[in-house]
């Protein structure tokens, strides 16, 4: 008399097996198993980060202050030195003021992605080794905070376009599209090194310096240059193409990488799916060695 | 399906390895993750530093039964436990659970300590696997039976440890499983709550099966139908409950430090003079004791406890609570002390023997386990009081009753 349950965990709630077997033996049982977990997962997804939201707002003075604060810090130096004249990043289509901001915000974006998988696993530490929950939903949930601090930040951006009185270009819809891709991307390459992050503290301590330096090397607060050093490691950066594209959307509509950007696009989302395939099959072995 | 309709859980030679060290573990997790990826079988075989934390345990266990899991600190218990819930890998062998797994690995897993009460019952009711329409429904009941009252509305960091504990049980069980893996979660909470716990349990006992880790032998006498006795992750018994616990407690004592331990008061000479060394079932214990004093005592008693297997009392005689006392003259005095009659289960017992000055509550003399003695009682039980049950049927029908339906019938 197995009553009919409706949890998340419904969908395979009749017989449950475990063995050693690498899930990779079963690909199809393993597929769906991944793709019923995501669908399981949205409404835990959505109260761990109601809960985390809740959280972290009531224990904090300065609130919203911290969405606004990264991109701030990162983009107005810039803006200082250029108007100083100690750096010069030539022309810019508007005024570079503008330019900077509007990149520092989609690169923030980008960092939020990067760090989020690792920091969700490593803040459920004591729900992953304690309670078999599905798996997906604590990414899912780390992903909707990317996007809610991103969508808060577009208040940043409103003010900006309105301090320099510009007006967003025809193609401002597409940002949107660009954004995902960007966290998309930042998303995939946080979550292929979540496994050795939560059994290495090395990852958490690499990821600060190596944004940092991605960022300097990526045409972020600076257009991507015409010759020289710059120009081939732009070229060479698979992130050139997001940022710049999904900047030009927004503000000239004259963008020009279609193709690149839908290129590094479509790795990310390969890219996406294996990561998480790895994250899935890592997690019973990192919860071994988590201990209690 | 391969799982007949009522085994809910069957274990088949699982085992589990785990590693000394740390760096090395980690080590060993991210070539385990890599094996998975290729697709390759984890070895049977140990590696450098690595044990065997489970090994090679099989069981079955079906809807109404309750698995007792009892060993000592390190013997494996929580790692069975994580496996069945399917948050670790087995090394080797098969799990197989049918229906829906409730877990009680740790109470409260999903608080937010700044949260509210009402909150937290949410996030941990999905966590759980509880949609929001279920949590509704439920949710009086829930902060009814934890108790928590006007504390729902304010930050869980708030709550006693009690109420924290009542909260998560009153959540965890709300899932209605048909598999609950508790692991020590009934050790917490006061003794009103541990009993409302029992209760609820035995409320979906019989819809459910369950695996409860306890170190509380009267616990798992209660609860329990069977149990398993896991030492250094292998199985040293699988079966009865008064057997398992006794194994078990044979195992603890083996373990457990028994020095005796001797004290006399200044001005005061005292030593067994002689002794029991074995007693038969509802026999006495009988001592002897000489103690020498410079002064005079008027009002003496004397107090005689036994200590069981498990470490726990099995009995304690004083006189002072039974009324009667004695005294004690100046030079040497020879106490005859006579305990019983004694219905004991069968096992070793240590004896302690404490002399006391009424009117200071001094102790003239104090030997804790200084001897032991051997009961020839009965076997079975958790507990060591075993006195003898007389049991009569008497039958007011006149005709008899088919005996398929005698357990089911009840008498009009």
């Amino acid at each position: 008399m197995i009553e009919p349950s409706t949890g998340p965990r419904s969908v395979r709630s009749l017989v449950t097996v475990y063995t050693p077997e690498s899930p990779l033996r079963q690909p199809r049982k393993f597929a769906r198993e991944l793709i019923s977990d995501l669908w399981g997962s949205r409404e835990l997804a959505w109260r761990l980060f109601v809960r985390d939201l809740r959280a972290q707002y009531r224990a904090s003075l300065l609130g919203y202050v911290w969405v606004f604060l990264p991109p701030l810090v990162a983009g107005l130096p810039f803006v200082y030195l250029n108007s100083a004249g100690v750096i010069s990043v030539g022309d810019t289509p508007i005024p570079y003021a503008a330019y900077a901001m509007v990149g520092a915000i989609i690169w923030q974006t980008f960092v939020d992605a990067l760090n989020s998988p690792l920091r969700s696993v490593n803040a459920a530490r004591a729900m992953l080794t304690r309670i078999n929950f599905p798996r997906e939903a604590i990414l899912l949930s780390g992903l909707m905070q990317v996007g809610f601090t991103f969508v808060v930040r577009l208040a940043l951006v409103i003010g900006v376009f309105a301090a320099f009185a510009l007006k967003p270009a025809a193609t401002s819809p597409l940002f949107v599209v660009g954004m995902i891709s960007i966290a998309l991307t930042g998303f995939m390459i946080g979550l292929v090194l979540t496994p050795l992050g939560v059994l290495y503290g090395d990852v958490q301590h690499s990821l600060p310096i190596a944004s940092t330096f991605l960022m300097l090397i990526t045409p972020v607060l600076y257009p991507v240059p015409s010759s020289g050093l710059g120009a081939m490691v732009a070229s060479l950066n698979p992130l050139t193409p997001l940022i710049t594209t999904t900047r030009d959307w927004l503000t000239t509509g004259a963008a020009v990488q279609h193709i690149a950007f839908l290129v590094v696009s479509g790795v990310t989302v390969t890219l996406l799916i294996l990561a998480w395939v790895l994250y899935r099959l890592a997690l019973p072995h990192l919860v071994a060695r988590l201990g209690n | 399906m391969r799982m007949s309709s009522d085994v809910l859980v069957r274990v088949e030679r699982v085992s589990k390895k785990f590693c000394r060290t740390l760096k090395r573990s980690l080590w060993y997790g991210l070539k385990d993750t890599a094996a998975d990826i290729f697709g390759r079988r984890p070895s049977d075989q140990l590696r450098t530093e690595e044990f065997w934390a489970v090994d090679n345990v099989s069981l079955e266990l079906a809807r109404g039964e309750c698995l007792g899991l009892i060993g000592r600190n390190g013997a494996g218990k929580t790692t069975l436990l994580k496996m069945l819930n399917g948050l670790i890998k087995p090394d080797t062998g098969r799990i197989e659970l049918a229906g829906r797994v409730g877990a009680l690995i740790s109470l409260g897993a999903g608080f937010n300590p700044i949260l509210t009460g009402r909150e937290n019952i949410y996030v941990n009711g999905s966590v759980l696997g509880l949609t929001k329409k279920e949590i509704d429904s439920k949710f009086s009941e829930i902060v009814e039976f934890a108790e928590v009252g006007d504390f729902i509305d304010m930050p869980v960091q708030s709550y006693s440890a009690g109420m924290h504990v009542r909260l998560g049980f009153a959540v965890a069980t709300a899932i209605k499983p048909d598999v609950l893996l508790l692991d020590e979660v009934l050790a917490v909470g006061d003794v009103a709550f541990r009993a409302k716990c029992y209760e609820r349990l035995a409320h979906i006992r019989d819809s459910a099966a369950f695996v409860l880790v306890s170190h509380d032998t009267d616990q798992i006498a209660r609860v329990c139908s069977k149990v398993l006795v896991l030492e250094r992750g292998t199985a040293l018994y699988l079966g009865d409950v008064g057997e398992g616990i006794r194994a078990y407690q044979e195992l603890a004592r083996q373990h457990m430090s028994m020095a005796p331990h001797e004290h006399t008061a200044a001005g005061t000479v005292a030593s067994i003079a002689s002794c029991d060394d074995t007693i038969v079932d509802g026999g006495t214990l009988n001592v002897s004791l000489s103690v020498t004093t410079n002064e005079g005592v008027e009002v003496a008693d004397v107090r005689v406890v036994l200590w069981g297997d498990d470490g726990l009392a099995a009995l304690d005689a004083y006189t002072r609570t039974q009324g009667s006392s004695f005294d004690l003259q100046p030079g040497c005095n020879v106490l005859t002390l006579v305990v019983g009659p004694l219905r004991l289960k069968r096992g070793s017992y240590a004896i302690s023997i404490a002399v006391l000055d009424r009117t200071n509550n001094r102790h003239l003399y104090w030997g804790d386990r200084i001897r032991t003695v051997d009961v020839d009682g009965a076997t079975a039980g958790a507990v060591s009081y075993t006195p003898p049950l007389v049991c009569t049927s008497i039958s007011s029908g006149n005709d008899p009753v088919p005996p398929s339906t005698l357990a089911s019938s009840a008498c009009e």
